[in-house]
């Protein structure tokens, strides 16, 4: 029955769903999980780097997160040449805003845009819509931190914690338990990789593996942007006590 | 001719327009309103052709507050000066509007702030400008008696100063004059200053 309905991302099938778009998610499912947390400090976003062979070389840069603009940043669990199509029309549209206006585009106003172009891709034919789950972490002068996750729908939502990728109900529930209003950075990372050391399949949580990057705000006032070094991860995962194997899992 | 000046003081922008329609020789109105209040706390001063100045002023206004209704956020006063240069600097090698702008501003974050906008899209952010024939006289009595953070009736004084000189000294000088204020509860008509009012003809 829904064979007549799943090839076609436009059609809506007698129950009322969207197949291909319901594939797309699934897709999202298998790809390496990232997890943002909002903090009163800043936002932090943590990525599971999915090591697919010893030969292949590691990036030096980041391949989950992107900086979008001096304000906003990404994680992305998913396809990634669809990933980098988003993230290429994200950046050009924080530049024209920016161009229109000589002030950084709202946090959300960004969002949107990028889910607006996720939704044409949901309706108008003969396309796939993209794999690809968003976590964005930013700053403005009028609502400060924000965290927002985005599906392949278009739909998108304000979070104070948010999980994508694989395992990410499982994260989101540890998440819902563990999280707490007021906290600050340092206690949002920690959570992040304790979430992360619980939901990932390897048994131990090590540098290669994971990615961190925060935004925050610089005694100046600026807005920053930063990826944590492997060296500092290695400290962090000792000092949270997760580089070991988890009993737990 | 015309006249249209402003600046900015303690907590408010004031701007001043004559209101004066002429075409040729001929004086067709002198209550016409050439301030048009853009959004809550924006004012935009316009002088030029006629028709350009109310089809390009409306359409920044519609513009604002369009932006306004899809972001649920109002835009700042440098992002609508900015948003405006844009918009001229576009149709300069269109189809120009010949426009000369004066955008005076309060937001909450920055205060109150006056932006000067021609018609070839030239931007300055200035604490006292002003555009037209009366530019010749206003800018330099606000030269020699504006000084930051003026009260409001230092301001007021200082725009009649202006006016009395445009007056006085401009062989064509407009009769009556508009005054507008933008501050922290919004943008609006402070006072007239008519030396002529329209008569019927009855009392003619």
């Amino acid at each position: 029955m829904s064979r007549r309905y799943d090839s076609r991302t436009t059609i809506f099938s007698p129950e009322g769903r969207l197949y291909q778009v319901e594939y797309a998610m699934e897709a999202i499912g298998n790809a390496g999980s990232a997890i943002g947390i909002l903090a009163k400090d800043g936002v932090v976003l943590v990525g599971e780097k999915k090591v697919t062979s010893k030969l292949l070389q590691t990036s030096t840069s980041t391949e989950k997160m992107y900086k979008i603009d001096d304000h906003v940043a990404c994680a992305v669990a998913g396809i990634m040449s669809d990933a980098n199509i988003l993230i290429n029309t994200a950046r050009v549209q924080a530049q024209r805003y920016t161009y229109a206006y000589q002030e950084p585009m709202p946090v959300e106003q960004l969002v949107q845009s990028l889910c607006d172009t996720k939704q044409g891709y949901t309706q108008f034919g003969g396309l796939r819509p993209f794999g690809v789950s968003f976590l964005f972490a930013g700053w403005d002068k009028n609502y400060g931190f924000q965290l927002y996750m985005s599906d392949p729908s278009g739909n998108y939502g304000g979070w104070k914690a948010a999980a994508i990728g694989a395992n990410n109900q499982a994260a989101q529930s540890i998440l819902k338990q563990d999280y707490k209003d007021e906290i600050n950075r340092e206690e949002a990372i920690q959570l992040a990789l304790k979430v992360l050391s619980k939901t990932m399949d390897s048994t131990s949580l090590t540098s290669d593996k994971l990615e961190l990057a925060e935004v925050f705000l610089m005694p100046s006032g600026n807005v920053k942007y930063q990826v944590c070094s492997a060296d500092s991860l290695n400290k962090l995962l000792a000092k949270f006590g997760v580089a070991q194997p988890s009993t737990e899992a | 001719m015309e006249c249209v000046f402003g600046l900015v003081g303690d907590g408010f922008a004031i701007v001043a327009a004559d209101t004066s329609a002429v075409h040729s020789i001929l004086v067709h109105k002198s209550n016409e309103d050439k301030i048009m209040v853009l959004d809550s706390h924006k004012l935009v001063a316009a002088s030029g052709e006629p028709g350009d100045r109310v089809q390009f002023t409306e359409y920044i206004q519609k513009n604002v507050a369009l932006y306004q209704f899809r972001n649920g956020i109002p835009l700042t006063t440098p992002a609508a000066a900015n948003f405006t240069r844009g918009e001229l600097a576009t149709a300069l090698r269109k189809n120009p509007y010949f426009v000369n702008i004066l955008m005076a501003g309060y937001d909450k974050e920055i205060g109150p702030s006056l932006y000067f906008i021609d018609y070839i899209a030239t931007l300055h952010k200035v604490d006292k400008g002003a555009f037209g024939y009366g530019s010749y006289f206003s800018l330099s009595i606000m030269d020699r008696h504006y000084h930051s953070g003026m009260s409001l009736e230092e301001a007021i004084g200082l725009v009649d100063k202006c006016i009395m000189e445009i007056r006085s000294r401009l062989v064509v000088a407009p009769p009556n004059f508009v005054i507008k204020i933008v501050d922290k509860d919004g943008a609006r008509e402070y006072a007239w200053r008519e030396s002529l009012k329209d008569v019927s003809v009855t009392s003619a």
